[in-house]
């Protein structure tokens, strides 16, 4: 009998998603290779092997789970879902790690549940969202969707893994903006989280609360739902210095870092500092692959997982870092494409939430690495060496290609 | 169509700012990326071998070890050090010690050893991964043979120190440097030093070196240059070994055409090479606070009260000025003393020398007769020809910290110290023999008998053999006629060869010396004892000074005469092996040379008149 391999190993739709993917991969495949290239005995000797192993099983589940159909992904969302909640709570109970309870192992071999929590969270999302028949008007009508991203929010919060709360939130708001609620609605959803950021100074809270009032009272939402709003956006004015107390020392120090990476040098600018002279002494063409003297010289630090992209500045130079840029707008746009080209709202919802995610992953991760953002352990898409990362990248990646096929 | 926006304008705003950090920036993070790798390692240069007159090693360099850390945070110095100390033997002190110096010091490499022993260098090497940025370098290591003999003239060497780093002669230097701390290899510091050169090696991040770092050659070391200097060392070991025992004194001996210095010893001394590396802080409190000062240079950084042999330079100035001759004799006959004012002024010899000539008078050393030339000569003349004759000023040898000793200048220096009423015209009697206020350094009186020997400008002692200081002249000359001064020669000789001389007794009996004893009479204790002389007297080779302080405990026993005169044999007789008891050779028949002097004074005298009585 004649096997139709084509058929059965390609899923169907836009080639250039899954094809793009690949190339990233295995160029992310030779920076972590050149990662392992140091002066300094490191875990990163050799990783690039295991990356390898693990593009395999990526490339398995992905002709795995592309094979399923999008409507049987709705239907077990629910029980993704529910599956995800009971690991993030395990994870809380018997979790590993350096600084955060966010590893999980199954004898050698680890994983980040809260990987997992990210798709199931996306599928419920948009399972959610694709249900209702009108479009959302309503601040209540948000409710349902708010505590779905909410709870693994919290439990990751919890852990605490400032960079994938992050990632939470943006899965809420990709959803809400894809699903067509209004910019203004979720403008008033996301400002109490602005009077949380800007609690620090009264004097600028107090600003920003008197333009909301007059927002408010220009765009006349319901009565109750502007003073609950007005309400939350005191309460997170108020929460601001104790929630800032109960985040862990080093979260601190990243924050107040990510603000002047000169406060501390040697502590936690270390990282910042060391980055911004690795990928400026890359230039236009870069040290040379494998050369670059501050990874090798072990100056660099995570240089093959939260820090590769600074391996790719120092070697590999502007040029380098235009070609990696310009290949990921390229994936995420088609992604974005797919998202738009889909026929079915859920399908379409969960398309979005991904390349939402994955557009913060990399906006996160290489804007940390220049100082534009907050340090945290987000992984680069592709990039970052890291198994249970790749592996539910190209989970996702599937259920996109399943997406560009079903269209 | 938002969506898409919103992803173009990220990327975009991505690209710009690594335009921004790798091409706009890019040269500011390529050197801090250099200056986070590289670190200069200063390489030392080895020290100039220093040889005597013979080519003899004074000082020479031996391998050693130095152990050195990185520079780093002062928590992980701390640490490193704590994990140190036990293989290094590194009290709590010594690490407090070395953290201050990284605290001042910080892009510095600090050296923790400079002189590491073999035992200590493995115990490091073995456990290498533990301290990462612990260097282990061979540098050279100061080593001085002869040791004890030759301290004080070759000095030592040590880590400079912070009050040295900010002076000029010192500019350039970085600590840790190894520089001269005191005799000649502090006063050759820039010749013997050499220039370190600086090997550029990449480190990483936890500071361990990666190796030499490509696109920097190293800065090649230019070793110190090579000395010569006029000391014989095996003459030098010989006064070593027969110093009298238990006693304090020095001796120098300088070659009078030259101005070498021949010996140059202080005792009690002490072993230069316990300084190399750090001396040990029990060692050096014990030779700080030890009363009898064996740092001390006693040559040519202390005065004595010269005593008796000051009287030369009475002589000669009083013959210079034409109020005394070899035959003056004065109006009081020494029966034991001189009453002058209300005070009576003793000579030495209680029964009295009774009528003498100058030249009896020198070679008894009679005071008496001493006192009255000097007032003969008059203070202020006195005092003019002590300034004339060099005695206000430093000889100039190449010695750091040299003395000028202590002479009055002129009378208004005892008004400033007495008041005018508080002296009287009587310290010209106690100048006259060498006492009051009077103090010189072997040195300097080695210079004065060295003109009294050659006649002229004498030379300025040296220690180093170079084409600028050989034979280089004071600018002071003994103004007297040669005949004079010959007959000053004579009366010198007379002293150790003439029975009735006060040297006469330990006179040597295989060549003929010229020279003078001394009792310094001090206000610690017993009498130093001096003798300055030199040989042959007519054609001198060597000038000697020497004394041994206290070493007068009698009339009967001088200490410096004899260790003086052995030391003045031992360097004729290797001069001229094959010239043995050339002494007695001499004795059989009277020396012609005495006679064609004696001949020649005469002469000249019958031109002179200076209306002396004889």
């Amino acid at each position: 009998m004649k096997v139709d391999w084509k058929s059965t190993l390609w899923p169907g739709g836009d080639p250039r998603v899954p094809g793009l993917a690949l190339l990233l991969a295995l160029l992310g495949i030779a920076m972590i290779y050149s990662a392992g290239h140091v002066e300094v005995p490191s875990v990163a000797t050799g990783a690039w092997r295991k990356q390898l192993i693990w593009l395999g099983m990526a490339l398995v589940a992905f002709v795995v789970v592309s094979r399923i159909p999008l409507r049987w992904l709705d239907w077990a969302s629910v029980w993704m879902y529910a599956a995800s909640i009971v690991l993030l709570v395990v994870v809380l109970l018997i979790g590993r790690g350096p600084n955060t309870r966010s590893w999980l192992y199954v004898g050698p071999i680890g994983m980040q549940p809260a990987e997992f929590a990210k798709l199931s969270t996306i599928l419920l999302l948009s399972r959610t969202l694709s249900s209702y028949q009108e479009p959302i008007g309503r601040l209540s009508q948000l409710i349902r969707p708010v505590l779905i991203v909410l709870l693994p929010f919290s439990l990751v919060a919890l852990q605490p893994d400032l960079g994938s709360s992050m990632v939470f939130g943006a899965i809420l708001i990709a959803g809400l903006f894809w699903a067509g609620i209004p910019v203004a609605t979720l403008f008033m959803l996301v400002s109490p989280g602005i009077s949380l950021l800007l609690g620090f100074s009264p004097l600028v809270w107090g600003v920003w609360f008197m333009a909301l009032a007059v927002f408010l009272y220009l765009y006349r939402p319901y009565a109750a739902e502007g003073i609950l709003v007005l309400l939350a956006n005191v309460a997170g004015g108020a929460l601001t210095l104790p929630l800032w107390r109960s985040l862990a020392p080093y979260q601190q120090n990243r924050l107040i870092v990510f603000l002047d990476p000169t406060v501390d040098p040697r502590g936690a600018g270390w990282h910042l500092i060391q980055s911004k002279v690795a990928i400026g002494s890359g230039g236009w063409y870069g040290q040379g692959f494998t050369q670059g003297p501050q990874k090798r010289l072990a100056f660099l630090p995570e240089q093959h997982t939260d820090f590769i992209f600074s391996v790719v500045g120092e070697e590999l130079g502007f040029l380098g870092v235009t070609i990696f840029l310009l290949l990921l707008v390229w994936f995420l746009h088609r992604v974005l494409a797919v998202a738009r080209a889909a026929e079915d709202p859920f399908p379409s919802l969960v398309v979005f939430c991904l390349f939402a995610v994955w557009l913060v992953h990399v906006i996160i991760n290489v804007g940390m690495t220049v100082g534009l953002m907050p340090i945290t352990g987000l992984p680069l898409p592709f990039l970052s060496y890291g198994g249970s990362f790749l592996l539910m990248l190209f989970v996702g990646l599937a259920i996109v290609s399943r997406t560009s096929a079903e269209a | 169509m938002a969506a898409e926006g919103l992803l173009l304008g990220v990327f975009a705003l991505l690209g710009l700012v690594f335009f921004r950090l790798q091409v706009l920036r890019s040269s500011t993070f390529e050197l801090r990326s250099q200056e986070n790798r590289l670190r200069a390692i200063t390489v030392p240069a080895p020290r100039g071998t220093i040889y005597d007159r013979h080519g003899r090693i004074i000082a020479e360099n031996v391998p050693g070890y130095s152990i050195s850390l990185l520079p780093g945070s002062s928590d992980t110095l701390r640490a490193t050090l704590d994990r140190l100390a036990s293989y290094l033997h590194l009290s709590e002190a010594e690490r407090e010690v070395l953290l201050a110096k990284h605290a001042r010091f910080p892009n510095q490499p600090l050296v923790v050893r400079d002189d590491a022993s073999f035992a200590e260098v493995s115990a490091i090497e073995e456990r290498r991964p533990e301290f990462p940025r612990a260097v282990v370098e061979m540098r050279p290591r100061r080593h001085y043979p002869a040791a004890r003999a030759i301290a004080h003239l070759v000095g030592y060497v040590g880590e400079i120190s912070e009050a040295e780093l900010e002076r000029p002669k010192y500019l350039g230097y970085d600590p840790g440097r190894i520089v001269g701390k005191d005799g000649i290899e502090r006063r050759y510091e820039a010749t013997l030093g050499g220039v370190p050169g600086v090997r550029f090696v990449e480190v990483n991040a936890l500071g361990s070196i990666v190796g030499d770092f490509g696109p920097r050659p190293a800065i090649e070391v230019r070793p110190g240059t090579d000395l010569t200097i006029g000391l014989d060392l095996a003459l030098q070991q010989y006064v070593d070994s027969i110093f009298p025992e238990g006693m304090r004194g020095g001796v120098v001996a300088l070659d009078p055409s030259s101005g070498d210095v021949l010996v140059l010893y202080s005792h009690p001394t002490f072993d230069p090479n316990a300084f190399i590396g750090g001396i040990d802080v029990g060692l050096w409190r014990s030779l700080r606070d030890d009363p009898a000062h064996p740092l001390l240079n006693r040559v040519s950084t202390a005065s004595y009260p010269p005593g008796s042999i000051f009287k030369l330079m009475v002589a000669a100035a009083g013959m210079a000025d034409g109020k005394l001759s070899i035959s003056s004799y004065m109006p009081t006959a020494c029966g034991g003393g001189l009453a002058y004012g209300n005070r009576f002024f003793r000579c030495w010899k209680p029964g009295g020398h009774g009528l003498l000539s100058l030249a009896d008078a020198i070679q008894e050393s009679c005071n008496v007769y001493f006192y009255q030339a000097g007032m003969r000569v008059g203070l202020d003349d006195l005092l003019a020809a002590a300034t004339r004759y060099g005695f206000h000023d430093p000889t100039g040898i190449d010695l750091p910290y040299e003395t000028s000793g202590v002479f009055p200048s002129s009378r208004e220096w005892f008004d400033e110290r007495y008041g005018t009423r508080g002296w009287t015209q009587s310290v010209v009697l106690n100048l006259s023999i060498g006492q009051g206020e009077n103090q010189q350094s072997l040195l300097r009186m080695a210079q004065f008998y060295s003109a009294l020997a050659t006649g002229g400008s004498p030379v300025v002692p040296h220690i180093v053999r170079s084409e600028g200081l050989a034979g280089r002249r004071a600018t002071w000359e003994l103004d007297l006629t040669e005949a004079r001064r010959r007959q000053l020669v004579a009366a010198l000789t007379a002293v150790v060869n003439e029975p009735g001389g006060t040297a006469y007794p330990y006179r040597s009996t295989r060549w003929r010396i010229a020279g003078k004893t001394g009792t310094a009479q001090n206000p610690q204790g017993l009498p130093h004892s001096w003798f300055v002389g030199f040989a042959p007297p007519e054609d001198p080779e060597i000038v000697i000074a020497a004394i041994v302080e206290f070493g007068h405990p009698d009339n009967q026993v001088s200490l410096a005469v004899p260790y003086g005169i052995g030391i003045v044999e031992r360097y004729l007789d290797s001069l001229y092996p094959e010239v043995p008891f050339r002494r007695e050779a001499r004795a059989e028949e009277p020396p012609a040379a005495a006679a064609g002097i004696d001949e020649a004074e005469a002469v000249l005298d019958r031109g002179v008149s200076d209306g002396d009585t004889p």
